[in-house]
């Protein structure tokens, strides 16, 4: 393997071979590349959340017919930087009587948790941080993590708007997490194995392929569980005066926001492992760095999808948000997987020239079964008038006269 | 003493320290941030035993599903967030003899063992393999028993949840 073909492997072994030839021992060589190999991961994705802040702004701006951030630098390629630098100065407000081990621990572990997902995403064959037979276990207990930073984040405000906020944020989370999981038995299923790694060395034929139903529902409840447009209840700071960040000011306040850009960017890794068959390609036997270019290619398309989805859908009520999960997507998973459980069985041995078919054509019938399904009930129940209470005040009649008299009588 | 055993020491007292904190802690929000801690440190402990498995089950599960749903149930339940309130109630004395009954029971089973100063053994190469795990769930000669009593009483609860929340008609 030579460093052209690889030369993140070759890296790290140049690295260690140094290390122990400065006389430390393989132990705590290893331990040094770890720890770099943390900072490195961590330090990069922190990296990347600056271009794309920009590159989201500029592309919804153009969506938009806006030219986007278009003042600092080349095509505003510097905006985000001065937007940092303007977060650094303000000033940090710290609201009477919050609890403040919560209050300040919520913005890190709101960040940490999806940093954490990093850890186990396979780049390349060689480059991953650690591959864990549990890998998938694992990227869901680290969002539990993230759920955690909200509630404390919430409580910890001392403000009861943030604590609601809090409650309508980790609502969506948990109830999202069980059609997502339902779908990510799929991949599983078909890779035998929780690793993420596994289940990319896998997909000779892309999991999208196979399970084009559960490549959907993974990506929608995907996006609910960043709280992205259109399910961006979670601070939906046009309507709902945003939620559990609203006693947060400055830097802490931003950290919630690069958590957000950040797991945006990292459900789109998530999909690209899970259904797009991460790294493979072309060539990637021969010269395994190219895995890491087709990686970043299909998750910038499935993140570029992301983005246009938030630049042109309107966002949910929260009662249709939840009705779309518990009366759609949980029992449109729950039939996926065992259709796709039946169907794998049944099949085993097929050539994939015919298994392929097999599993499109049920999956389009699973699909167009349950959109008959909705289409039916949605046109026959009877429907409620969504308008606010009659306010007395408010109206013409109600409204205080002025007195004609100046007050006195 | 070995970097395991340090690390053992760490995580231990942390767990302590946060089990008691959940006692001691007046307001019960806090108290239940405290218990999220220490089950943190329950994962610990098992990634340290190598059992990736039961570390990411145990944050997924205690951090993840029962901790919310124990917050969520302190901030729906009326007036329990105050500390104004008296810290022990009318049963503490049948609490304190369960604990110390279980906690004897632990320093005699403990006494009982002669093997603390021997290492631990090295694991089987299959240590690992998730597959076998699975099998013995699902296989008669396991813990199939087990494992459908255990979905049966989940679906009880559940059906009990459904039965709680379900709208009565006519009222």
């Amino acid at each position: 393997m030579t460093f052209w073909q690889d030369p993140y492997a070759a890296a790290v072994e140049w690295l260690r071979n140094l290390l122990i030839g400065w006389g430390l021992t393989v132990e705590a060589a290893q331990l040094i590349l770890y720890l770099a190999g943390g900072i490195v991961l961590a330090g990069g994705s922190l990296a990347l959340v600056i271009f794309l802040i920009w590159a989201e702004r500029k592309i919804i701006g153009r969506v938009q017919d806006r030219l986007g951030p278009n003042r600092v630098g080349p095509w505003g390629i510097f905006q985000t930087f001065a937007d940092i630098l303007k977060i650094f100065t303000k000033e940090y407000i710290t609201p009477n009587g919050v609890d403040r081990v919560p209050y300040n621990l919520a913005p890190v572990l709101a960040v940490a948790a999806v940093i954490m997902i990093w850890a186990v995403v396979p780049f390349t064959v060689t480059l991953y941080g650690a591959d864990l037979s549990v890998g998938l276990i694992y990227v869901m207990a680290v969002g539990a993590i993230g759920e955690m930073g909200i509630v404390m984040a919430g409580w910890g405000s001392n403000n009861k708007f943030a604590l609601l906020g809090a409650f309508r944020a980790v609502a969506q989370m948990v109830s999202y997490e069980i059609p997502m999981v339902i779908a990510l038995l799929i991949p599983v299923m078909m890779a035998g194995s929780l690793s993420l790694g596994a289940i990319t060395a896998s997909q000779a034929v892309w999991n999208i392929l196979i399970a084009p139903l559960a490549a959907l529902i993974f990506f929608i409840t995907s996006v609910a569980e960043v709280g992205r447009a259109p399910f961006d209840l979670v601070e939906a700071e046009s309507e709902l005066v945003a939620g559990f960040n609203i006693e947060y000011s400055g830097l802490k306040f931003g950290f919630f926001f690069v958590g957000d850009f950040l797991h945006a960017f990292t459900i789109a890794m998530l999909f690209t492992v899970f259904f797009l068959g991460g790294w493979r390609g072309p060539f990637v036997d021969q010269v395994p760095i190219l895995g890491a270019v087709y990686f970043f290619i299909k998750t910038s398309l499935v993140y570029l999808v992301n983005i246009l989805m938030r630049a042109a859908l309107p966002r949910f009520r929260i009662d249709q948000m939840m009705d779309f999960n518990w009366k759609y997507l949980t029992p449109l998973s729950l039939s996926v997987l065992v259709v796709t459980a039946l169907a794998d069985k049944l099949t085993l041995g097929l050539s994939a020239w015919v298994r392929i078919p097999v599993f499109l054509g049920l999956n389009g019938l699973l699909f167009l079964a349950a959109s008959v399904m909705v289409n039916r009930r949605a046109i026959n129940r009877p429907r409620a008038e969504v308008v606010s209470r009659p306010r007395p005040l408010a109206r013409p009649e109600t409204a205080v006269q002025p007195e004609t008299n100046g007050g006195v009588s | 003493m070995s970097t395991a055993q340090i690390l053992f020491l760490i995580f231990s007292a942390v767990v302590v320290a946060a089990a008691v904190m959940v006692v001691l802690s007046r307001r019960i929000m806090r108290a239940a941030l405290w218990l999220v801690l220490a089950l943190f440190g329950v994962a610990l402990i098992f990634a340290l035993l190598d059992a990736s498995f039961f570390a990411v089950v145990q944050v997924l599960v205690y951090v993840g599903a029962i901790a919310t749903l124990l917050i969520f149930a302190i901030m729906l339940t009326r007036g329990v967030m105050d500390d104004s309130k008296a810290q022990l109630n009318r049963g503490w004395p049948f609490a304190l003899l369960v604990c110390l009954g279980l906690f004897g029971g632990l320093v005699y089973i403990l006494s009982q063992w002669n093997r603390f100063n021997s290492a631990a053994p090295a694991l089987p190469q299959d240590a690992y393999d998730l597959t076998l795990f699975g099998l013995a769930l699902t296989s008669p000669d396991g813990y199939l028993v087990a494992f459908e009593a255990a979905s049966v009483l989940l679906l009880a609860a559940m059906v009990g949840a459904i039965y709680l929340a379900l709208e009565k008609r006519g009222n």
